[in-house]
């Protein structure tokens, strides 16, 4: 060993400090005090109000929907037969429906479902949109004009009707909502996988992934390995976002019927069915709406504040 | 006195009377500090910053990045973003800047005040036109001049920059421009109302050396032109030396020493301005000796510890350094620097290879082998490399082909170092893309090991990749920022079917190697600085013991007194482990310093290749001596008695090159022929050949002659 | 340049045309007109059922493939596009439709989109400051209501406005009400008032959306370095904003706004359900309700058709807005 290698950056007062000196721009912070890549997230989610509180509100909607029905003495599927339609009271907190039953216990169970539905497209269509996004834009040639020509097939044919059409002539029954899981998530990954692939397509050209094709490593692990988890910030916010998008889809369907069939219950589903007397008896529509837009709201929040975390140049798409 | 009154290309906008005569100080600035808030705390970005600036005069002030001097620009004109906090005094003609509002600078700036900035093409508006822009510049500070006589001015303007056909090109969007185009067109801005002090931030750092030494000229003109005062920030120690009158260093915020020119190149007092001026490689010295080294790294302006900051690096820092920041003192008149050993340094005269260590390196045995009897590792034969060109943003479609590498011959024997250099465009990076892609060129071959790359198949082409590596430039992006460095540089290991125990012991080889520590193997990328990331890479380079390594700008994108060690661990490498390298760069003075041979290459071609020592004392090409004659020297006597080469326009399309010679539309020599021999550079390509039997030297020039250029 | 936009125009047309198929397949199999006449009381002759679904190509005894080619050839030959089940031909259904929903999407999709963008853009410009913070929180709690809930508090909004009014100012059912009086007037204000309310829903729907689209496009804009340069030049941070940082963002902008417009008639099949318009938006709700295969079909390839003019119509907005593209 020479006397230069062995006394070189590696050791000296410096390395207590290694710093990357980019302060000529005030605006990325970087990781100047050794804040780790996460910290730093956290922190900056942490600065923006609206998404902790959207966070806050998500995570006790969740417990509630699932400990809620515990708590309270009126299950969803009880008929109170002294109350029909009935206000807001102390014995129904948010009014019955016209058959009697307890607005708050029906808003609770529909929101486990809503949520549940969200999630699970939310995390399939997310899923299948990296993949495929990925690898149009990694293996380019005819795989991605293929891929391509499909999204824009896909984005041609109105999904609100066609899966509408399916769920009509589709199976019933109380696993149908699952059916609504599979067609959400088709029908939720086009768009995503176009953003994943224009982000690839500039992550494809660094140059940690051309070393990786020179040193010989398959094309598929260069996407597994090094592709997707450089594009997962995006990935985070795209399924954030996904949430939002696969309740309203849901609730927008069961709102015509076309979604969540009884005798299952959802939040769109209850908006339908209080939506007939909303201006007589606003309550039965009122409870549930309050929730699906507290729900959405949050998602959303949420999102936005990932994206200004995770992505200091976030809002692109328009860089001019 | 302005030249502006006499010139009539100023009759649209009135000159001004100048409240200051040459000579005087027009922009002054007292203890500036500038402050920003951030996640890791307040950003101390500049710390006490003075001086006087006076009419006509050109202060450079130069610093590695984070030093604060592109903040102290912005700083000057006000357009810091708003959560700066800015204390001190700037005054222009007496009259404080500082604390006026956005509607009181506004008439300072683009009138007394002008500014250029680094990136010409996102310094433009993309969807007005040049003329649009430079017109609006002239009617905000002139609100009487007409439509017509602003957009007449305006064509001057550019008339005066150097823009050809300046009646057409007024009507030209940014994007039509090349890059040193939009920054001539930058300057016209900038010089529109004959500003008082004209701030150039690094205003060639994004161009190539021909057009940086055009655009310089152009500066120097404009200064001429308009009496101004300039600022000059850069971090090129030869454009400093060829352009300043008086030189400001910065280092972590604060000015460390400041002093004309002269001072700063031959008498430096403080420590750092030595080892920086000491780690730079030089294009008119051969390599004899290793590169002295400034180890470590600039520190965080983010909570800074007491003391000297460059006192980590610093081989002379005592105990007080390390307690409180010396303050600027007098060396001499005009002089001061500062540091705590300055009477000692200057009294001394202490240099910097008395400061700085200069490291042992590794000579190769193989450099006693001549060079005949080596074996070739790699060899191109007439190869070439051609893309269809696809235009139109909506509608794309192949309108064409780019002639990205032409038909290149050359070869790269054992242990030796084969630097690439030309301008962007020139086919350099590609010819390196085609070693690594080990696939068929479109036409001629490529042969390495022996080994046509157009014959292997799959197995063989995944058994020689462990021979051939590739170091990138941006330490950065070359390093994938989800992975610890461990996986990093074990991952050609385990591609390559290595077990889980070997892998363990090379990586911590590895890291040692390329002097790190081994502790750090579970850290992630960004907690490396830039030097260190590039040590990551190389190590990845190394980890499968390659013979060949091709090292696309390696040092590029580092700072200078981070460079030289990373051309050090290079060098002794190569001494070490006998590799050979393919080095490309377009800083010719780290080929001269580190590459055996070179070649030139131009629009795809080599124009000339041979001896890296022969190449650079005897140039023979025409566009060898241009390019080397547009390098900045960091000397500035050698500075001031250059001649300049300027190649006039810029390099044509790879799409559409010229006939015969490639350079013969920019080609200094080719006005001079007579008609006949210019005939013979248009129709007849000219072969790359040696002119003097014996020697390591070809050119591809009907009439190349030998011209010193240094 | 002519070559290269008839090839795209021809592959719009190969993909719409597989969408449309795919469509049919799809409704022929999973819709059911049958059933409608099966609830029927006095239950029908099942010959005459079948006789009358032959008549109008829906009866699922024939092959589909066979139905598809029937349905197809009339399309393309006669530019027929069937009938439902009940009887109803659907080129005169379409035909009339359009008009309503223009009729009621126009003025709120357009003051939607222009105030969308000023909202936007004003908003970036005041980054962080309390009225960004209230516009941020205002259109995102817009954007994550469903329409349909929008549309419902407005109803009940609007009763209980026209309860203390004490007269029927707010009307959200249909187009047109009885009219009192005589002459053109009472017919044109009773229109309006059938108008305002979806109207002003579908003005907050597309606002919210559009300013935060613009409010990021324009941040962007803003953090740019030309922006910088026209600060340097002398113009006032206002003045540079304008006239640099919203022109450029416009840019980006024309792609939003040519799919909104060009989308627009499909879009609002909520508001139209809820506020009894017979738009093409409510018409794909119906026809899957009333099992109406040769419906279903046509207001998907409608919808398809307006997808494709949102491209074309994109890339000429983008044209006429960014000189890169129009002159390279």
């Amino acid at each position: 060993m020479t006397q230069h290698s062995a006394g070189s950056q590696g050791v000296g007062p410096a390395e207590t400090a290694p710093a990357p000196a980019e302060v000529e721009q005030p605006t990325t912070p970087g990781a100047r005090k050794r804040l780790s890549r996460g910290q730093l997230t956290f922190r900056r989610f942490l600065r923006n109000k609206t998404a902790v509180v959207g966070a806050i509100v998500i995570i006790t909607l969740a417990i509630i929907a699932a400990i809620g029905p515990e708590l309270f003495y009126w299950k969803f599927d009880d008929i109170d037969y002294d109350a029909f339609l009935k206000g807001p009271d102390s014995n129904h907190i948010l009014g019955t429906t016209q058959a009697g039953r307890d607005v708050l216990a029906l808003t609770l169970r529909g929101m486990s479902k809503s949520l549940i539905i969200g999630f699970m497209v939310a995390l399939i269509a997310t899923s299948i949109a990296a993949l495929v996004g990925a690898t149009a834009a990694y293996v380019g040639g005819f795989t991605e004009k293929a891929i391509l020509w499909i999204v824009d097939l896909m984005l041609v044919i109105p999904s609100f009707l066609l899966i509408a059409v399916i769920t009509t002539g589709g199976p019933q029954g109380p696993n149908a909502w699952l059916l609504l899981v599979v067609l959400l998530a088709i029908f939720g990954w086009p768009l995503s996988s176009r953003v994943v692939r224009s982000l690839t397509l500039s992550v494809k050209e660094r140059e940690y992934i051309q070393a990786a094709k020179f040193m010989g490593l398959p094309a598929w692990k260069i996407i597994i390995r090094h592709i997707i988890p450089n594009v997962s910030s995006l990935l985070i916010i795209d399924a954030t976002l996904g949430v939002g998008y696969a309740i309203l889809a849901e609730t927008g369907l069961s709102y015509f019927g076309f979604g969540v069939q009884a005798p299952d219950t959802s939040l769109g589903t209850l908006i339908g069915e209080g939506a007939r007397m909303a201006t007589t008896y606003p309550w039965v529509f009122m409870g549930p709406a309050t929730v699906l837009v507290i729900l959405v709201m949050s998602v959303n929040a949420v999102g936005d504040g990932l994206r200004d975390a995770l992505d200091p140049t976030s809002g692109s798409g328009g860089r001019a | 006195m302005s030249t502006a009154s006499t010139n009539p290309a100023t009759t649209a906008a009135p000159a001004r009377k100048r409240r200051t005569a040459a000579g005087d100080v027009v922009l002054e600035v007292k203890d500036l500090h500038v402050t920003f808030p951030s996640e890791a705390g307040p950003v101390r970005a500049v710390r006490g910053l003075s001086f006087d600036l006076r009419a006509g005069e050109t202060m450079a002030i130069v610093g590695e990045s984070g030093s604060g001097k592109s903040v102290t620009s912005l700083a000057i004109m006000g357009l810091l973003a708003k959560g700066a906090r800015v204390e001190g005094s700037i005054k222009l003609h007496g009259d404080e800047l500082l604390g006026r509002s956005d509607e009181e600078m506004s008439r300072t700036r683009g009138q007394a005040l002008s500014m250029v900035f680094q990136d010409p093409l996102s310094a433009l508006t993309p969807v007005y036109t040049i003329g649009d822009q430079i017109v609006e510049a002239i009617q905000i500070h002139n609100k009487g001049t007409s439509k017509e006589a602003a957009w007449q001015r305006a064509i001057e303007l550019l008339d005066l920059v150097g823009i050809p056909n300046p009646e057409q090109r007024v009507k030209s969007f940014p994007f039509e421009f090349s890059g040193g185009m939009r920054q001539r067109a930058m300057i016209a801005m900038a010089i529109a109302n004959d500003p008082d002090v004209i701030i150039a931030d690094e205003p060639t750092t994004a161009l190539d050396v021909t057009i940086q030494a055009q655009v310089l000229e152009v500066l120097k003109k404009a200064q001429q032109e308009t009496g101004a005062a300039i600022i000059m920030i850069t971090h090129d120690l030869g454009v400093v030396a060829g352009m300043s009158d008086r030189v400001t260093v910065m280092y972590a915020g604060r000015p460390v020493e400041q002093g004309t020119v002269d001072d700063i190149f031959y008498r430096p007092a403080m420590p750092y301005t030595i080892g920086l001026l000491g780690s730079v490689p030089r294009l008119d010295q051969g390599n004899q000796e290793a590169l002295a080294t400034l180890e470590g790294n600039p520190p965080s302006v983010v909570n800074l510890p007491p003391g000297c900051p460059f006192a980590p690096r610093c081989p002379l820092a005592i105990e007080a350094c390390r307690t409180a920041e010396p303050d600027l003192e007098r060396v001499d008149s005009g002089h001061s620097a500062a540091c705590v050993r300055v009477d000692e340094v200057v009294s001394q005269g202490m240099t910097y290879a008395g400061i700085f260590p200069v490291p042992d390196l590794t000579r190769s045995q193989l450099a006693e082998v001549p060079r005949e009897e080596r074996e070739t590792v790699l060899q191109l034969n007439d190869m070439k490399k051609h893309y269809p060109l696809m235009k139109g943003a909506i509608y794309r479609r192949r309108v064409g082909t780019v002639f990205a590498v032409d038909g290149i011959d050359l070869d790269v024997r054992e242990g030796e170092t084969l630097g690439l250099v030309g301008e962007s465009g020139c086919g350099k990076s590609t010819t390196l893309l085609e070693v690594l892609n080990l696939a068929a060129p479109s036409g001629g071959s490529i042969e390495v090991f022996g080994k046509d790359t157009s014959k292997l198949g799959r197995k063989e082409k995944f058994t020689m990749r462990r021979d051939l590596q590739v170091v990138f430039q941006d330490p950065m992006a070359s390093l994938d920022p989800r992975m610890p460095i461990f996986d990093i540089i074990a991952e050609p290991l385990g591609v390559h079917g290595f077990t889980k125990d070997e892998i363990e012991k090379r990586v911590m080889e590895l890291l040692k190697l390329v002097g790190l520590e081994e502790g750090h193997a579970d850290r992630y990328p960004q907690h490396f600085s830039g030097g260190q990331r590039q040590r990551i890479g190389i190590a990845r380079a190394l980890a499968l013991s390659p013979r060949l390594i091709v090292l696309d700008e390696p040092v590029s994108a580092l700072d200078v007194s981070i460079q030289a060690g990373v051309i050090n661990l290079l060098e002794d490498l190569q001494g070490q482990l006998g590799l050979s390298y393919v080095f490309v760069a377009h800083d010719l003075a780290v080929i001269r310093h580190i590459a055996d041979r070179v070649a030139v290459m131009y629009l795809g071609k080599i124009v000339e290749i041979g001896d890296v020592d022969e190449v650079y004392e005897r140039p023979r090409h025409p566009y060898t001596q241009a390019l080397l004659s547009a390098i900045p020297i960091p000397d500035p006597q050698t500075e001031r008695s250059r001649k300049r080469i300027l190649l006039t326009g810029d390099l044509p399309s790879p799409a559409d090159p010229p006939s015969g010679c490639k350079f013969r539309t920019r080609c200094q020599k080719f006005p001079l022929l007579s008609e006949g021999e210019q005939r013979k550079c248009i129709e007849e390509p000219p072969e790359l050949v040696g002119k003097v039997p014996g020697e390591d030297h070809a050119d591809a020039c009907h009439y190349s002659e030998v011209v010193s250029v240094m | 340049m002519i070559g290269y936009v008839l090839r795209r125009l021809a592959n719009y047309i190969v993909l719409l045309f597989v969408a449309v198929s795919l469509t049919y397949v799809l409704a022929a199999t999973q819709l059911n007109p049958r059933s409608l006449f099966l609830m029927r009381n006095p239950p029908l002759d099942p010959r005459s059922i079948e006789s009358m679904l032959l008549s109008r190509n829906l009866s699922e005894n024939v092959p589909l493939w066979e139905r598809y080619w029937t349905w197809l050839t009339n399309v393309l030959t006669k530019w027929d596009w069937g009938q439902s089940p009940m009887g109803a031909v659907v080129n005169d259904e379409i035909g009339a439709r359009i008009w309503v929903s223009l009729r009621l999407l126009l003025i709120g999709t357009m003051l939607g989109l222009v105030l969308g963008v000023a909202i936007g853009a004003w908003a970036a410009t005041r980054q962080y400051k309390i009225s960004d913070r209230v516009i941020t929180v205002l259109t995102l709690l817009v954007v994550s209501t469903p329409a349909f809930v929008i549309g419902h508090v407005s109803q009940i909004l609007a009763t209980d406005a026209n309860r203390r009014l004490g007269y029927q100012f707010f009307e959200f059912i249909g187009e047109t009400g009885a009219i009192h009086g005589e002459g053109w007037w009472p017919v044109l204000a009773d229109r309006l008032q059938h108008l305002l309310l979806p109207t002003v829903v579908l003005m907050l729907l597309g606002l919210a959306s559009m300013s935060r689209i613009q409010r990021n496009l324009m941040l962007d804009a803003l953090g740019s370095d030309f922006v910088r340069t026209a600060r340097a030049k002398g113009l006032r941070e206002n003045k540079a904003v304008m006239k640099h940082a919203l022109r450029t963002a416009l840019i980006p902008t024309a792609t939003y706004v040519a799919f909104t417009v060009a989308t627009m008639f499909v879009g609002a099949t909520y508001t139209e359900k809820i506020f009894g318009f017979r738009g093409m938006g409510a018409y794909g709700i119906d026809t899957i309700q009333g099992q109406d295969i040769h419906g279903v079909v046509a207001v998907t390839a409608f919808a398809g058709v307006c997808v494709l003019v949102g491209a074309v119509l994109s890339d000429i907005f983008v044209a006429i807005l960014d000189p890169r593209v129009r002159l390279s």
